[in-house]
Order: structure tokens, then C-alpha cells, then sequence
């Protein structure tokens, strides 16, 4: 035990473990909030009256939720910036991290769009009916009636999408981000293959760390928040 | 408004007083698959008139009061309102629709908005009126239907009949020019019925365009101009409503008026 402890603090004084995790974190955040901006644009599409827009999020949803999320990523570095060199930052750093954020973007917004889908299914036909006969039209109806609730009914499923995000997010390896957790955890390894376990403890218990919060924090906001009907 | 406690008489005295034509249907044809819901109905509802629509169940009197403002889309026929067509879609639709006051029968009360915002958001969000007036005029409405005391509250936290009343209050703060209620009664318990229809009641005596599917006979005698009684789609009597309920002409409708008056 003893043994384990001391290798657990040389390898956080050899190594910036912290700072890893905080990559990911940054990750996260900024790939979490547009995605949830991108994902309520395809939910809307999904529920529109319009045809077109309806396959086109369906379309969307349905093509980038099969696709593996590391063929996305490195699709980012490979496709989008060496073939059309489309580059996101000067920083070659900043870069990567943008190109990954825009990567888990694009697929977490598949899942975000599922689970608003989800909350709209938990609010009541009559709303938007409610809503039409007052003389909403769809955005507006959308926008006041049907998404506050459906958002109130989809905290937990977001949550969940949020979870994997957030451990999908060590997939920026993929996209050349080279300072994140698994990046990190691989370099450990290869350096210090004897103390294997202790590198797999320190990665298991930081994710834990970082994934039980939000677990509680959706539970209690899904119950705290939920629409008394 | 003539007083309309003398049966027999009530509906014609009142139906000299009604103005032009407010909602025309034309040959109105509705299918919901194999199921012929509408067929051919024509029927005009004039302004101050209140029209009550009665049926057995599946007769399609939801439908013909949701297609008027086309919550229910129709195959064949047309829909005026004022004599303006129905607009498909869009703008125009909502606009429209802005004008056409609709009680349901499960109330439909904005679940994550307050009472006296239920009553505001239309005004405000659709007739862009300031929120200062909007609030004034819903108290006022929430006051004229006996709920102002819960303005605060939240729909769940209100009983059936008193929902009901905000539902009623939250269409007349459109100033509609005509009102549908789709049996806004029926999911009431029976304690709390009559302070629904009191305010109908109220509503008709004060002039407004009805459109009424409802099984409360009381209400029918007290306020309507005028009876139709729907069965399997097609409208098979127009009467008023003492003629109709003492002596009805069709066998459908001695059917069930006798199924719904034995108990």
C-alpha cells in the first residue's frame, strides 16, 4: 500500500497529471456547450413541421451517431485541416484543441439532439396545441412552450450525454491534442511500465472523481426541475 | 340580450339580434384513414351566436371544432372566419388562429408558467402589447372568472374548475372573435362543473360568438342560440335547443338523447 502511495506521488511529480485532466476538462466544456446549442437546432429540425428540415436532422442524427467517434476525430485533423486546410488557430496547440473540440461537437450534438427529443416527448400534445391556438407560430411556440419544459424533462438523459462527452473527450487524442489524460496515460506507461497499476489507478479515480458530480447534480436538478402537472 | 330564462322563445328572440356570417364551414370533408369523420358539413355561425354542438361520442363534433382553427387539417371543403379562408400554414395561420379563443377539455394550462403568465403571453408575445398593460388587463380577466387570487400560482396547484376558468381567461385575453370550447367540462369533477359553465354562461349573455361541444343540456337550454346534433359525421339536426331536447325529428337523436337522459 505504502509502496503504491509513494509511486503515486513521483509519477504526479514527474508528470503534469492535473494539467492533463484539465485539458480534458476544457475540452468538455467548450464541445458541451455547443453541442447543446447544435443538438437544440436538430432537435427544432427534427420537430418542425417542414419536411425537409425533419430529414435533414434525422439524417444528420442518424449518420454521425453510427459513425465511431475516433473517425470523426481524426477526419478533423486528416480531412478538415491538412487536406482542406481549413485551420481553426495560428497556435498549431490551439489548433488541435480546436479541431477537437469541433469534432465532439459534431458527434455529441447527435446524442444532445436524441435526448431533447426525449424531453419534447415528455411534454403533453395539449401544449403545443395550447400554444397554436393563441397564435404561436412554430418558433416562437417552440421557444416559450415547448422547449423550457422539454429541457426540464431532458436534464437527465443530457446528463448522461454530458458523462460520455467528457470521457469521449480522451478521443482528442485522435486529433493530435497531445496533452490530454490519455495521451498522458499512454506516455506513463511507456515510460514507467513497472508501476502500471498506479497509472491506471490515478486515471480510473480522476475520471470517477470528475463523473459522480455530475451524476448527482443531474439527478437532483431532474427531480428539482421537473414540471408538476 | 333578451332574458333567456323563457324556454321556447330564448333562441328565436335572440337569433333576430345576430349579425353576419363570423365561421362558415362549405362542404367540410375530414378522413382519418378508412374513417369518414366530417362528411359534407355546411354550417354557418354568426356573429353572437353560441352554437352548441352535441353527439355521441365519435360523431366527430371534437373534430369540427378543432378543424376550425385548423388544429385538425380537412380533406375537402373550406373554412371561413370572418370571411377569410383558412391559411394553410405559416404566419397568416397564426394570425388567424389569434382571433379564434380555444378551451380545451384538458385544460392545457402552460405547465412551467404561472396563472397570471398564461394569461399574458399571448397578449405579449403575439400582440406585442407592453407587459405593464398585458398584466393589468389579465388580472382584470382573472378577476372577471374568480381566480385573481391565485395569479401567483402555478397550473398544477389549482383545482380542475379553477384551471378551467384561467384556460378561459388566457382565450379571452386574445379578444377573440369567436370562442371554441372542445367539452370543457368533461374532465371536471361534477362538484366543479357549474362554476365552468357560470362563466360561459356569463360569456354568452355578454354577446360572444360561441362554438360549444358539450354534453350540459343546462347550458344548452340557458345560452345557446341553436343546437346541432352530430352523429357519425354528418350533422342530423339543427334545432333550438328546447325544441330539441323536448322533441327531437330525428330517430338518432331520440336515441341518444334517451341513452344520455335515463339516469
Amino acid at each position: 500500500m505504502g509502496d503504491y502511495l509513494s509511486q503515486i506521488s513521483t509519477l504526479f511529480s514527474e508528470y503534469d497529471v492535473l494539467g492533463a485532466f484539465w485539458v480534458n476538462i476544457q475540452l468538455t466544456f467548450w464541445a458541451a456547450i455547443l453541442s447543446l446549442i447544435l443538438g437544440t437546432f436538430l432537435a427544432l429540425m427534427r420537430i418542425s413541421p417542414i419536411p425537409s428540415l425533419r430529414w435533414a436532422g434525422t439524417t444528420y442524427v442518424n449518420l454521425v451517431r453510427n459513425t465511431p467517434l475516433t473517425v470523426i476525430m481524426t477526419f478533423m485533423v486528416l480531412a478538415v485541416w491538412t487536406q482542406l486546410q481549413i485551420s481553426l488557430a495560428d497556435n498549431f496547440e490551439q489548433n488541435f484543441f480546436r479541431l477537437a473540440v469541433v469534432g465532439l461537437t459534431v458527434y455529441h450534438a447527435a446524442f444532445v439532439c436524441e435526448s431533447i427529443r426525449s424531453g419534447v416527448n415528455t411534454v403533453p400534445l395539449g401544449q403545443a396545441e395550447a400554444a397554436r391556438a393563441i397564435g404561436l407560430s412554430f418558433v416562437p411556440a417552440a421557444r416559450l412552450v415547448i422547449l423550457p419544459q422539454a429541457f426540464r424533462g431532458a436534464v437527465a438523459p443530457l446528463g448522461n450525454t454530458l458523462i460520455a462527452l467528457l470521457k469521449n473527450s480522451t478521443v482528442a487524442a485522435a486529433a493530435s491534442v497531445t496533452n490530454e489524460t490519455s495521451s498522458l496515460m499512454r506516455n506513463m506507461i511507456e515510460f514507467n511500465s513497472s508501476e502500471i497499476y498506479s497509472i491506471f489507478f490515478i486515471f480510473a479515480i480522476g475520471y470517477v472523481i470528475l463523473v459522480i458530480p455530475i451524476g448527482l447534480l443531474t439527478t437532483s436538478l431532474s427531480n428539482r426541475l421537473a414540471v408538476r402537472r | 340580450m333578451p332574458d333567456d330564462d323563457s324556454p321556447g322563445s330564448a333562441g328565436e328572440a335572440r337569433s333576430e339580434e345576430l349579425g353576419d356570417p363570423l365561421v362558415e364551414l362549405v362542404d367540410v370533408n375530414k378522413h382519418f384513414g378508412e374513417l369518414h369523420v366530417l362528411q359534407d358539413i355546411n354550417l354557418t355561425v354568426r356573429r353572437g351566436e353560441v352554437l352548441v354542438v352535441i353527439g355521441p361520442s365519435g360523431s366527430g363534433k371534437s373534430t369540427l371544432c378543432r378543424a376550425i382553427n385548423r388544429l385538425e387539417t380537412i380533406d375537402t371543403g373550406e373554412i371561413r372566419i370572418d370571411g377569410e379562408a383558412l391559411p394553410e400554414e405559416g404566419r397568416a395561420l397564426a394570425r388567424l388562429r389569434s382571433d379564434v379563443g380555444m378551451v380545451f377539455q384538458a385544460f392545457n394550462l402552460f405547465a412551467h408558467k404561472t396563472i397570471l403568465e398564461n394569461v399574458t403571453l399571448g397578449p405579449t408575445k403575439v400582440r406585442r402589447e407592453k407587459s405593464k398593460a398585458a398584466k393589468e388587463r389579465a388580472l382584470g380577466l382573472l378577476d372577471r372568472v374568480g381566480v385573481k387570487n391565485q395569479a401567483g400560482k402555478m397550473p398544477a396547484q389549482l383545482s380542475g374548475g379553477q384551471q378551467q376558468r384561467v384556460a378561459i381567461a388566457r382565450a379571452l385575453a386574445m379578444q377573440p372573435k369567436v370562442m371554441l370550447f372542445d367539452e370543457p367540462t368533461s374532465a371536471l369533477d361534477p362538484e366543479m362543473i357549474n362554476e365552468v359553465l357560470d362563466v360561459m354562461v356569463a360569456l354568452a349573455k355578454e354577446g360572444m360568438t360561441m362554438i360549444v361541444v358539450t354534453h350540459e343540456m343546462g347550458f344548452a337550454r340557458k345560452a345557446a342560440n341553436r343546437v346541432v346534433f352530430m352523429s357519425d359525421g354528418q350533422i342530423v339536426e339543427e334545432a333550438h335547443p328546447e325544441e330539441f331536447f323536448t322533441a327531437p325529428r330525428s330517430e338518432r337523436a331520440k336515441d341518444f338523447l334517451s341513452k344520455i337522459l335515463t339516469h
